[in-house]
């Protein structure tokens, strides 16, 4: 699904690249955590997927796609079939939760026949029923990042991509987050988490990919955070 | 449902920006009616040309008694030799096409039709205040020159007009008026270009978080950019309607009022004016969306 062969990419003005010859594959329906400090190249790692950054050199093969090859034209389409989830929720204040999740669709040119439809749908999925008509402003954060999980997951897309999602909820939220995700996941949604939060890792025994100055130190199955930190 | 949805954020973005938007809504109007003007000018002197080409003629106006021009003092007034001398000097030139002659009723005759409009100078001018002339009609209107030269000072003549002259500093005049509206209409495109360009930029400021979003999901790049170009149209458009409203009372107040005083048969028809409207439009919308397009490439990253 996600295939990294040989992958660096250094930024305008640094020295050290972010990713240093980072060779991964990610198969379909499978859950990444991916670890490491801060600087160590998670976020870079999900650009690149997303096609917002190019790699310097190596190639990088997205649900069958070489990136390298993909024409700007083309990469809407990459985007739909792939859902984001940040730390800042990034939901839009003005409009209410179900208006939020309906944007991602009405802005595909969707019909309003099929955002009715599935809209609920994924609103109850996340555990948001009964709270549609809530503005932002009115949800806890934990709730704010389900209606964002709710967005990104809306149009069925092949892989998650989450950035530290559970970075501004207090542990006891996180908890419901991670059961949202797990439960995205087993619809067959490859699942990428960056993210810093030991306690999640250890509890959920999924494949770890750790991150050090740009370079892969550790890649283990059903693995735990770490002891270094 | 896409066009539902593009026009509810045009008009948002058309009232976040509403200072913005009368901006580029006058510079626009101001603009394309300056432009407008100038196309009128273009085509009214090239008409008028027209219908001068085959009437214009030298005028030489004979001497009549008490004459007050110097070549004419002390006689009284031009003799019929003399008259008949001109005649056939005249017509023996090889530049002349043809002689008439034109007494003083003719010439008042003429005058008042000329003149229908003001009454004051018709009841101060009398049928004897008319000189008596020969209208000189020349094959090629360029070769004046050699003609008044031979008839300058020729016994009997007071003095000697080309019309020809008289108009062409009547449309070096029109010319320049043409040139300045142009050249004010080229700089308030200018200034209209970047207002748009700001307005766009703000536009795209005040819906970052929006179209991130649109970006993250994968919504095209035609359907992100699209509400930022049409605020532009929309802002072009108006500009427009406003240009073609000060056009038309620009015709009807100063072009056939000015026109009474020439010719009546240059008029602008409104089918020159409607083709002038049209042209400035979509010149006016042209230049919006180039100026939202060129302006959403630096500020919108897609």
């Amino acid at each position: 699904m996600i295939h990294f062969d040989n992958v660096t990419k250094v930024y305008a003005n640094q020295n050290r690249p972010a990713l240093d010859h980072v060779s991964v594959d990610v198969d379909k329906g499978e859950f990444v955590f991916l670890v490491g400090p801060s600087g160590s190249g998670k976020s870079t790692f999900l650009r690149l997927i997303l096609k917002e950054e190019r790699p310097d050199s190596g190639a990088i093969h997205v649900a069958g796609k070489d990136l390298s090859k993909l024409s700007n034209f083309k990469i809407p389409h990459l985007r739909r079939r792939i859902g984001c989830v940040f730390q800042d929720f990034r939901l839009l204040p003005n409009k209410n939760v179900y208006e939020n999740v309906a944007f991602a669709l009405e802005v595909i040119g969707k019909p309003r026949r099929f955002i009715r439809k599935v809209v609920p749908e994924v609103v109850e999925l996340v555990g948001l029923e009964g709270k549609a008509h809530r503005m932002p402003d009115e949800l806890s954060g934990g709730e704010q990042q389900r209606v964002a999980m709710a967005r990104a997951f809306v149009n069925r897309p092949m892989i998650l991509l989450a950035d530290e999602p559970t970075g501004n909820i207090d542990p006891a939220t996180s908890i419901g987050i991670m059961k949202v995700l797990d439960r995205i996941n087993r619809t067959g949604t490859t699942v990428v988490m960056a993210t810093h939060d030991a306690a999640i890792v250890d509890s959920m025994r999924k494949r770890v990919v750790e991150l050090e100055d740009g370079k892969i130190v550790r890649d283990q199955s059903r693995g735990v955070y770490g002891q270094a930190y | 449902m896409r066009a539902n949805f593009i026009f509810s954020e045009v008009w948002i973005g058309l009232r976040r920006n509403l200072t913005m938007t009368i901006a580029v809504v006058v510079t626009v109007a101001i603009g394309m009616a300056l432009l407008g003007v100038g196309l009128m000018i273009n085509s009214q002197i090239s008409s008028m040309k027209d219908f001068w080409a085959d009437k214009v003629e030298v005028s030489v106006f004979l001497c009549k008694k008490n004459d007050p021009f110097p070549q004419c003092k002390g006689s009284g007034g031009v003799t019929a030799q003399e008259r008949a001398e001109l005649e056939t000097t005249i017509k023996a030139m090889p530049q002349v096409e043809s002689v008439q002659f034109e007494n003083a009723d003719a010439a008042y005759k003429n005058f008042r039709e000329q003149n229908a409009n003001n009454t004051v100078l018709l009841s101060a001018i009398q049928v004897e205040d008319m000189p008596e002339s020969l209208r000189v009609k020349l094959k090629d209107p360029e070769t004046y020159g050699a003609v008044i030269e031979a008839l300058k000072g020729a016994p009997g003549v007071s003095n000697v007009v080309n019309q020809k002259e008289l108009l062409e500093k009547f449309f070096s005049l029109l010319e320049k008026v043409r040139w300045a509206a142009m050249m004010i209409a080229i700089i308030l495109v200018f200034a209209a270009t970047l207002l748009i360009g700001n307005t766009v930029r703000l536009s795209a400021f005040n819906r970052r978080r929006e179209t991130g979003i649109m970006r993250l999901v994968g919504a095209s790049n035609l359907y992100i950019q699209l509400p930022f170009v049409m605020e532009g149209v929309i802002a072009g458009l108006i500009g427009g309607v406003v240009a073609a409203v000060l056009l038309i009372v620009s015709k009807v107040f100063l072009f056939d009022g000015v026109q009474l005083y020439l010719s009546n048969n240059s008029e602008l028809s409104w089918e020159t004016l409607a083709s002038i409207i049209t042209l400035t439009m979509v010149i006016g919308v042209l230049i919006c969306v180039l100026a939202s397009f060129v302006t959403l490439r630096r500020y919108l990253r897609v």
